[in-house]
């Protein structure tokens, strides 16, 4: 049973006679096919990550690659005697992704029948077709967000981080310090909302609402004065982490209502979703309202039910809960006074004045 | 620390559920935890650890912790969770509603 996802998420180079001319065992000095620079840095700005499984001895092959100056566009290189399937499941488990996203590229017959035989799912093209591959359609992903453009560099900095991560002698929490964390929260443009789309998609877990937001919807959200969507980047002294959260507000004269809170999985351990609320929390008081946020608990969003709580959202009525229209079924609101307290020192913060002109003159025209 | 009869549902010494509450902290934070020591402030409660914590507690003593209880104040020293557990549990004179 073939299961192939629509796109490519990581293309594997063999790279005697694949990517290079020659076979760097017989000749040390083999180049580039000249064209397929271009190949791997198109694919690379789409997104797609890149890898290699070749068989030769691995400090020859990565020197040379650095020598040709394009090392750094392949993701954890497998070079050794083994058997090339093996190379791939070890990537796609390394990466987490399905073998259905994987893709191969060989100038040998039997290397891409050994593949297709073990791992049916993976994608395999003969050498010859290297420099159409930008044309196929499994390599054309709809949209291209800024992610995309820098997906490889979070890859990177995601295994650096997990390493460094690995031999760390003391506690997380000095850890997270270490880290040099820094979140900037931005109001959405049209630029973003195919990221933000996504997010309120695939962020399951650490979806509050469990609503999903398209594309169209959003943008009308942005464009409604009463709305902010508010999207969240993480960096580190690593490197970026992406987009990693999404908050959909609506502003009512006394209460701001949190309709949407999405963090990505990736950032619940870095305490992502306390700081958007904390950060929240006293924009609301500064505006002098109270916080009232939809929350559907399900079997996966406990960590979310228990980051509202003890960020002092509580199931306590009030008078201001009657500006907004019922809640869907199954969701709960949970509601805070909005008192400042300082911001917690692990992660700087970055964001607008939520208190902007428009806002006033909103209020002012009774909204 | 010598008392190893602890069995459910009986009232739990508070000093062995404090000791059970301090390795485990003490094994997350690699370091000595004092049982009115804030965590807060220490940095130890991202929610993340309070969702760890939340599950220890209710798996080690066979509480539930919901709702209004899941609040930062009942989680902020040993000494807090202490007493949460003995109200969760109905524990003699700590059954009182806090
Ligand atoms: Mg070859
Ligand atoms: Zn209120």
């Amino acid at each position: 049973m073939s299961s192939r996802a629509e796109h490519v998420k990581c293309l594997v180079w063999d790279l005697d006679n694949t990517l290079w001319r020659g076979t760097l065992m017989e000749d040390p000095a083999v180049t580039l096919f000249a064209d397929l620079v271009e190949v791997v840095k198109t694919l690379d700005a789409r997104g797609i990550l890149q890898s290699v499984a070749s068989r030769n001895d691995a400090d020859l092959a990565l020197r040379r690659l650095e020598e040709l100056g394009v090392a750094e566009y392949f993701v954890l290189p497998k070079v050794g005697w083994g058997p090339k399937s093996e190379s791939i499941r070890e990537l796609a488990d390394e990466l987490s992704f399905a073998h259905g996203a994987m893709a191969f590229i060989d100038d040998q017959p039997q290397e891409r029948a050994e593949v297709e035989y073990s791992l049916p799912d993976v994608r395999c093209y003969p050498a010859e077709q290297a420099s159409s591959l930008p044309d196929l359609a499994e390599f054309t992903p709809r949209t291209v967000t800024t992610d995309s453009r820098r997906r490889r560099q979070m890859y990177q900095a995601g295994f650096h981080r997990d390493a460094e991560r690995a031999a760390y002698r003391g506690s997380d929490q000095n850890f997270l310090r270490s880290l040099g964390l820094v979140m900037t929260i931005g109001r959405a443009t049209e630029v973003e909302l195919g990221r933000v789309e996504e997010l309120t998609m695939r962020t399951t877990q650490m979806n509050t609402t469990g609503v999903y937001y398209a594309e169209e919807t959003l943008r009308r959200l942005i464009a409604d004065p009463a709305h902010e969507v508010l999207t969240v980047t993480i960096t580190d002294r690593f490197g970026p982490y992406g987009a990693v959260g999404v908050v959909v507000l609506d502003r009512y004269p006394d209460v701001w209502h949190v309709k949407l809170l999405a963090t990505s999985c990736r950032v619940v351990s870095l305490g992502a979703g306390a700081a958007i609320l904390s950060w929240l929390r006293n924009e609301a008081a500064r505006s002098g309202v109270h916080l009232v946020a939809d929350f559907r608990p399900t079997d996966r969003n406990r960590v979310m039910d228990v980051t509202y709580r003890f960020a002092d959202f509580t199931d306590d009525d009030c008078s201001c809960l009657a500006a907004l229209p019922a809640p869907d079924d199954g969701v709960n609101r949970l509601h805070q006074e909005s008192v400042f307290q300082e911001l917690a020192t692990t992660m700087q913060v970055h964001a607008p004045d939520l208190r902007p002109v428009e806002l006033t003159e909103n209020l002012t025209a009774g909204r | 620390m010598t008392t190893d009869n602890v069995i459910d549902r009986d009232p739990v010494d508070s000093d062995v559920v404090a000791g059970k509450i301090t390795a485990y902290l003490e094994a997350k934070a690699k370091a000595p935890v004092a049982h009115d020591e804030d965590l807060a402030d220490s940095g130890l409660l991202t929610s993340m650890v309070a969702m760890e914590i939340v599950v220890f507690l209710e798996s080690t003593f066979g509480i539930a912790v919901v709702g209004g209880d899941l609040k930062m104040r009942n989680f902020r020293t040993v000494d807090d969770m202490v007493a949460l557990v003995a109200r969760l549990r109905g524990d003699g004179e700590n059954a009182g509603d806090a």
